[in-house]
């Protein structure tokens, strides 16, 4: 499959208007300016297109809530607050190809009815800051954004707001709540934020690689779309790839790939020809699944059946070397400082299950530990605000699911007997 | 207080949202950029510039990781610790700054050069381990290769 995503990115230049231009950029804009709001967004329907942020929502069907709300104005705000550990798929199209998301973000917000967007980018990336600033106003030199958009009358404003290191102002409510220049903590659905988001006006949450599908399905037609990789979720997908591998990087391939395609075809292999013991496929958040549970299709409905998701779509590869009580217990540190604080079940259990897990590791466990993690991972489950606890709780369960044996061990030997 | 071309600026990015508050958190961003850090002053700053109460402005930055609410080094190292980084020993190298640099999580170096915050994923997991030092972004990481980086901080 050629590079749709990622195209061009080798150009060292391929962030400047000119190159993008090259390439064909913007034509999708011209040929969308010319179409009726209404039969675009039919076209992303019949893409099937689903949000790359985690949750696979139909991209679509967002739209249409948001269009069938009267009120305006309405936002389109891109998520680029990309924080799930393990995930960099956001950053080479933020980096080198800012204008494909602009690109789609005008498309989209012709289409939505929306003439104002923001980018929320984490704190974290500031190069892309500084670029997406500067790809920002080349577009509005060349009448890409502002009032009068290549002269048809189309409206569309859009910056970037800066985060600030926060991984939950990735939930879209707190996407909102932050933009709003308040604390991160997520708000109560309903009122879902396509009826009423930021400013309480209907608010459009898209992830970067989403709305960086537009132009390409205004390209080929959402038919053609519909046919590539899976058939319940199709199109191109960015995959991050780390750990041992021989390979590590991002790669643009079809929905639905095989996570042992990705990991033996694509990213190389085992890094040292060792023994792979694990994969984290879709980000920390998502269930570890054991080496011999990789056949799998990667796409947000297959994911599900085989025990995992598929998330941000992060391939986190684990050798024989690594011990998984550790890897728990670093991402379990990573949900407690995370969690926002605003529900009981998230902050106390996220902390509790570290507590545990950090005394395991240190070769303080007792026998009962194993039974308490999985009781507090129960109560946290399905009782918490936002997906957040859900996550962490998903963690823990996987991880005593595949591993019990690594855990039992190291409260039997008092300490590690891996790495 | 803040001079005249700060307040234009945050004028500037004001205008850019329905609402005044939305511009607290980049005005939080200058506010450590003239400060250092986010001083009781720098807060007061921002609070009477966007006409917000102080409770508000402190309330909101306390949330954000990246808004340092105590001074410091005149370099910031953000390493990373999480998973796809830890494997691959960035921990080690927490442990190398401590040694070598006297430098601790959270902490400043004694001459003030150096400061340490652990950071979660800053998603350079493809090329781990990975830091930023100030708004530089170094990766692939070695103890021999934070030495070499670190002679060009001083
Ligand atoms: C804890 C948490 C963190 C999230 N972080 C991100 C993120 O960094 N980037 C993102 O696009 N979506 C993230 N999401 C998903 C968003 O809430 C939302 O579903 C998404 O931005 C919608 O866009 P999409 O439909 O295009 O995927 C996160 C969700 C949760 C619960
Ligand atoms: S885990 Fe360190 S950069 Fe992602």
């Amino acid at each position: 499959m050629e590079n749709f995503l990622l195209r061009n990115i080798e150009n060292p230049n391929s962030a400047d208007i000119n190159e993008y231009l090259k390439v064909g950029g913007y034509k999708n804009l011209t040929k969308s300016l010319g179409m009726k709001p209404k039969d675009i967004i039919e076209e992303v329907k019949k893409s099937g297109l689903r949000g790359r942020g985690g949750a696979g929502f139909p991209a679509a069907m967002k739209w249409n809530f948001a269009t069938a709300d009267p009120k305006f104005p309405k936002y389109l705000l891109c998520n680029a607050d990309e924080g799930e550990p393990g995930t960099f798929k956001d950053r080479p199209i933020l980096e080198k190809n800012p204008h494909l998301l602009i690109e789609g973000m005008v498309i989209s917000g012709y289409a939505l009815g929306s003439e104002y967007g923001y980018i929320y980018l984490r704190g974290e990336y500031p190069q892309a800051k500084d670029i997406l600033n500067e790809a920002i106003k080349q577009a509005y030199e060349k009448k890409y954004l502002g009032d009068d958009i290549l002269g048809k009358g189309v409206k569309f404003h859009l910056s970037v707001y800066q985060g600030a290191g926060a991984y939950i102002c990735g939930e879209e409510t707190a996407l909102i709540e932050s933009i709003e220049g308040k604390k991160g903590q997520p708000r109560s659905k309903p009122p879902f934020p396509v009826n009423v988001g930021a400013w309480s006006m209907p608010t459009i949450v898209n992830n970067v690689e989403t709305l960086s599908n537009v132009p390409y399905i205004m390209e080929i037609g959402g038919d053609a779309y519909s046919n590539i990789g899976s058939k319940d979720c199709p199109g191109p997908k960015l995959f991050s790839v780390s750990g041992y591998v021989e390979k590590p990087g991002v790669y643009e391939l079809p929905m639905g790939i095989s996570l042992r395609d990705i990991i033996y075809k694509h990213a190389g292999g085992i890094k040292d020809s060792k023994k792979l013991k694990a994969v984290i496929p879709g980000g920390i958040s998502t269930p570890v699944l054991p080496a011999d549970g990789i056949d799998c299709a990667m796409d947000f409905v297959s994911m599900p059946k085989a025990g995992s998701m598929l998330g941000s779509g992060a391939v986190i590869v684990l050798d024989e070397s690594v011990c998984m009580v550790r890897v728990a217990y670093r991402a379990l540190k990573f949900f407690e400082h995370e969690s926002c604080g605003k529900c009981v079940p998230c902050r106390e259990g996220t902390d509790w299950l570290r507590k545990i897990l950090e005394r395991i590791e240190n070769g303080k466990g007792s026998e009962g530990d194993i039974y308490l993690l999985s009781d507090v991972a129960g109560l946290i489950s399905g009782r918490t605000f936002c997906p957040l606890g859900d996550g962490a709780a998903g963690v823990v369960t996987g991880m005593i699911k595949h591993f019990r044996n690594e855990f039992e061990e190291h409260i039997k030997n008092k300490k590690c007997v891996v790495s | 207080m803040f001079g005249e071309t700060v307040l234009k600026e945050i004028d500037e990015i004001r205008v850019k949202y329905p609402d005044r508050r939305s511009a607290l958190l980049p005005s939080l961003y200058i506010a450590q950029r003239e400060f250092g850090w986010l001083s009781q002053e720098a807060m007061q700053c921002v609070a009477k510039a966007l006409n917000l109460s102080e409770s508000i402005v402190r309330g909101t930055a306390s949330f954000y990781s990246m808004f340092k609410h105590k001074p410091v080094g005149r370099h910031l190292i953000q390493l990373c610790t999480n998973v796809s980084c830890m494997i691959l020993g960035a921990e080690r190298l927490v442990d190398f700054l401590g040694n070598k640099y006297g430098l601790q999580p959270d902490g400043t170096t004694e001459d003030g050069r150096l400061s340490l915050v652990v950071m979660e994923c800053i998603g350079a997991c493809g090329t781990a381990p990975a830091m930023l030092i100030n708004t530089d972004f170094y990766d692939n990481l070695s103890e021999k290769r934070i030495e070499e980086i670190l002679e060009k901080y001083k």
